[in-house]
């Protein structure tokens, strides 16, 4: 017997979640379907996690109004969902006369938009504002903002399913049909049927558009590779700092940002590869990076580096035509009930909850949409032991003595956080699955002390055998077995 | 809310480095001596040496890391010395407040003087950008040793080693006598970065391939490794196109350096030197005053006898600080006598002590070359003849449902041959338990036995 759902949203990446959070305020049977084993494992999870104000986009176009949307309510969400976030302001540094022309422009694009307080600023309001950086001058926009974008699709999923949206991970969608009015999703031998499915799945979206006979879409992946610095950097910057964006370039060039958590991330490229799940780093553009990024920031060394990582655009705009072409998001005229979106590309992170009240409004043209009454708005807050104050750490301890016990040495995650993020709600249970909730893993020496560590628990603690332990779900094993 | 607590000497770190210290600090009239460990043990990363080759300049014989860690931290709690175990350092004052986390919760030590012994971590994948994608099977070779010889994890079957250090080349032997595939071991140098008895003892003996001159330019599969790209490096350590091949494996470890620890040191504000290494005076006294550094976080050093030497140095020094009296200079050229690089051809690798003399012996006169004193000659003959090796491996235990893996090393030296044997014989039991100095027997093919000993530090498991 196969589930019927109101609701099938394909793909838990931040818009998916987000909109799955949406529907979940309302009585609709909802289910998300997602092909890994676990949140943001596409591009939500591979940024530079900046909420952006939505002065880089064409005034008029949806990416432009969603993000202005987005940024607007972003504090106020991840204020509800206990997501780390902070308002740092965002620097747009000029290195010539031509770049300063080119910020009056972005600034009337940007009001054009409703970006609020953009302003040029000279070297010297430059320099107190980031001491290190270099440039002649900038501008300033006030609005954009840090977060964690792991954290964020966690938090959007877990108030969904706190509110009874299901989420199946490990389901991969291989076709979907239409029988009298549902529609029938199958992810490998399951079977789901519901009135309505919402296609966010990002780099994939269009191939599952393709599956219901809407095929002219086509997606260009175009990867950004970054590093992330030892937070000993940290005092260097604590705003990010972009170059002014080249016209035509389909990212908004290399810059730095500090992360909620200290470190700081450089990058990314803008280069249009074939495969569509190539996450691999290459030294021309490692290279790049690294000299761009001492452009604008001279005093990092090469031994601050302490690892790397890659996202993937999913681009409209082919590699000939550069530049960026607006967010698709719309029920299909020719699929009634079948919702796509398509190329949600930067900034559909910062972008991810005004997209999903976009899609709700759709349905609710078809729809009475009836709120529930006992809505759980709000999500608990992780507790994370490194940034609370001395008196709160001793507290923490007394309750549950496993606060005392610090496994990540690096981002100082005690045990107790680590068993919180193994027993999520989802039972989602990979090295990558702990690292995004608890952090650990992510420091100077990328698990060197605390991999061990996690994989005593998992397996001596939970009983899971070291060869059903991955990295990041079926294919990435950590372990072979036993020695002996 | 949280008492501060007394003493005169407070050790960070309780392996090699720490736990001598603390010996050397009470014996040079410190009355209250604590050392603070964040692991669950004593002993730091030599629990997990199982191999042998240690304590032949501190005991005079030749110690497995175990071995040596019991000593070390039986000679610490003898001295009268406190080692508090899961206590972990989070921050230090200049003027020597030092504050801990453990489950019991946070405390305060006010010391006299402190020795900083935090040792060292490994440098990572990310530290030196291989390029590549990012799958799971890339350890570190620390990491990997924990794996196999203290949790009995199976990391890989085809493994391809990066960085021929010391413990890249011990970690290519320890995966061959567990019965996994070493592909290669790759260094970007002209010569291997360990020590010359290193090369030879556990890549020659294994036959193992040490392609030098070469660079990994690409990690290759997306969720599991599935190959590296290799390719020869010019002068300046970089690629040379047309070089490049292809090396299947299913796991990557690195043995790319070691970087000291002293993230926790920063915190009082220690200098430290690009490399991470803490500056010290000739006294190992940091730029702190009161603040003594040893072992790997003050300099990274081949033996961990060198590290205790320097542990003690360090520890009396932090004694002699708060009694005022004249501290000891470090003498430096104590440590720097080790052959690294490949073996001298026709010759053997003196392993009777650290020196690393290459013999060589002329059969027809019975002359040797070489040799710093005549136990070499001895050794050389032995080597060029009949061959021996001590055996050293892990057999299982199963307790109360709770496996564990027990060190054990054999009682006198076998046939080369036979190590293999040995070790994949022992591989096959499981015991219901091994007390100190418990003894298996296991038969040799060319006749006899191997008896293999429990190393004596099961109990501190």
């Amino acid at each position: 017997m196969t589930e019927v759902y109101d609701i099938i949203i394909i793909g838990a990446g931040a818009v998916g979640c987000a909109i799955a959070r949406e529907f979940s305020r309302y009585r609709l049977n909802v289910a998300v379907l997602e092909k890994e084993r676990d949140v943001a494992y596409g591009t939500s999870g591979r940024n530079s996690a900046v909420v952006h104000a939505g002065f880089n986009n064409k005034t008029g176009s949806l990416m432009a109004r969603l993000c202005v949307e987005g940024n607007e309510g972003f504090e106020d969400t991840a204020r509800m969902l206990g997501v780390p976030y902070r308002k740092t302001g965002k620097i747009l540094v000029a290195f010539d006369r031509d770049d300063m022309e080119e910020l009056g422009r972005i600034i009337e694009q940007g009001e054009a938009n409703g970006c609020q307080g953009l302003r040029l600023i000279d070297g010297n309001e430059l320099h107190e504002i980031a001491p290190d950086i270099g440039g002649i001058g900038g501008m300033l926009s006030p609005n954009t903002a840090i977060f964690d974008p792991f954290e964020y699709c966690i938090a959007l999923a877990e108030n969904a399913h706190a509110n009874g949206v299901s989420f199946r991970f490990g389901s991969e969608v291989c076709s979907i049909s239409k029988e009298d009015d549902l529609f029938v999703v199958t992810a490998g031998s399951d079977e789901y049927r519901s009135r309505y499915v919402i296609n966010s799945a990002g780099l994939y979206s269009d191939r599952v558009s393709a599956m219901v006979g809407i095929d002219d879409y086509t997606l260009y992946p175009c990867r950004g590779e970054y590093y992330i610095l030892d937070k000993i950097a940290e005092a260097y910057l604590s705003i990010p700092a972009y170059p002014v964006p080249k016209p035509g370039i389909g990212g908004l060039g290399v810059h730095l940002t500090p992360t909620i958590d200290g470190n700081i991330i450089i990058g990314p490229s803008a280069e249009y590869i074939g495969e569509r799940d190539d996450y691999s780093s290459t030294s021309d553009i490692m290279d790049k990076l690294w000299n761009e990024a001492c452009n604008l920031l001279p005093r990092i060394e090469r031994r601050h580096i302490i690892g790397s990582y890659c996202g993937i655009r999913p681009k409209q705009a082919p590699p000939g035509e550069g530049g960026f072409r607006d967010f698709v998001i719309k029920e299909e005229k020719s699929v009634p009930g079948f919702i796509n979106l398509i190329g949600i590309e930067s900034p559909g992170l910062t972008a991810a909850v005004p997209i999903a009240g976009m899609v709700v409004d759709i349905v609710r043209e078809h729809e009475n949409l009836e709120e529930k009454p006992d809505y759980i708005k709000y999500r608990e807050p992780r507790i994370r032991f490194r940034e609370l104050n001395i008196e709160e750490r001793q507290r923490l301890i007394e309750e549950n003595p496993e606060y005392g016990e610090i496994v990540c040495r690096c981002q100082m995650v005690t045990k107790a956080e680590i068993r919180e993020a193994i027993e999520n709600v989802f039972g989602t249970v990979s090295i990558s699955s702990v690292k995004y909730r608890a952090w650990a893993t992510t420091g100077r020496c990328n698990g060197g002390y605390c991999l061990a560590k996690i994989t005593d628990m998992l397996i001596n603690e939970y009983g899971i055998v070291p060869d059903k332990i991955t990295y990041r779900g079926c294919g990435s094993e950590m372990y072979f077995g036993n020695v002996k | 809310m949280t008492n501060m607590i007394g003493c005169d000497v407070l050790v960070i770190g309780a392996g090699s480095g720490g736990l001598a210290a603390a010996k050397a600090a009470r014996e040079h009239g410190a009355g209250s001596v604590v050392v603070l460990e964040r692991n669950a043990y004593a002993g730091g990363i030599l629990r997990q040496c199982i191999h042998d080759g240690f304590g032949l300049i501190r005991y005079g014989k030749i110690l497995t890391g175990p071995e040596y860690a019991y000593k070390a931290y039986h000679e610490a709690l003898r001295s009268g010395a406190e080692v508090l175990l899961g206590r972990h350092v989070a921050n230090i004052t200049p003027d020597r407040a030092v504050t801990l986390y453990s489950k019991g919760g946070i405390e305060t030590y006010k010391a006299g003087a402190i020795v900083l012994a935090t040792g060292c971590r490994e440098r990572t994948r990310g530290a030196i950008s291989i390029p590549g994608s990012r799958p799971a099977g890339i350890y570190t070779a620390g990491v990997a040793q924990r794996l196999i010889n203290c949790q009995n994890i199976l990391i890989g079957k085809r493994v391809v080693i990066l960085g021929s250090g010391d413990i890249g080349m011990i970690m290519a032997r320890r995966l061959k006598l567990e019965g996994i595939s070493v592909v290669a071991v790759i260094e970007a140098m002209a010569r291997p970065s360990g020590l010359a008895r290193n090369v030879s003892q556990c890549l020659y003996d294994y036959g193992i391939p040490l392609y030098v001159n070469t660079t990994i330019t690409e990690i290759i599969g997306k969720k599991r490794v599935e190959a590296v790209r290799i390719a020869s490096v010019d002068e300046r350590m970089k690629p040379i196109q047309g070089t490049e091949s292809v090396l299947e494996c299913d796991t990557l470890v690195l043995s790319v350096g070691l970087i000291p620890e002293n993230e926790v040191a920063l915190t009082c504000g220690v200098r430290v030197n690009d490399d991470n290494s803490v500056v010290t005076d000739d006294f190992l006294q940091t730029s702190v005053r009161g603040v003594f550094s040893c072992g790997n976080s003050r300099h990274i050093m081949d033996l961990a006898d060198y590290v205790s030497e320097q542990g003690e140095t360090a520890g009396g020094n932090a004694a002699k600080y708060i009694l005022g009296q004249p501290l000891d200079a470090w003498d430096e050229s104590r440590t720097s006598c080790m052959k690294k690089g490949f073996p001298d051809d026709n010759t053997v690798t003196c392993t009777i002590c650290p020196s690393g003399c290459q013999i060589g012996w002329n059969r027809a006169n019975d002359t040797f070359t070489g040799n710093r004193c005549p136990r070499g000659k001895l050794f050389a003959r032995q080597e060029m003849t009949d061959p021996v090796r001590t055996v050293t491996t892990t057999v299982r235990i199963h307790n109360s449902n709770i496996e564990t893996l027990v060190p054990v090393r054999s009682i006198k030296p076998v046939p080369k041959d036979e190590v293999i044997n040995v070790v994949r014989s022992l591989n096959g039991i499981c015991l219901d338990e091994m007390e100190d100095g418990d003894r298996i027997e296991v038969p040799l093919k060319c006749g006899g036995i191997a008896e293999m000993i429990a190393d004596k530090e099961i109990k501190e498991c």
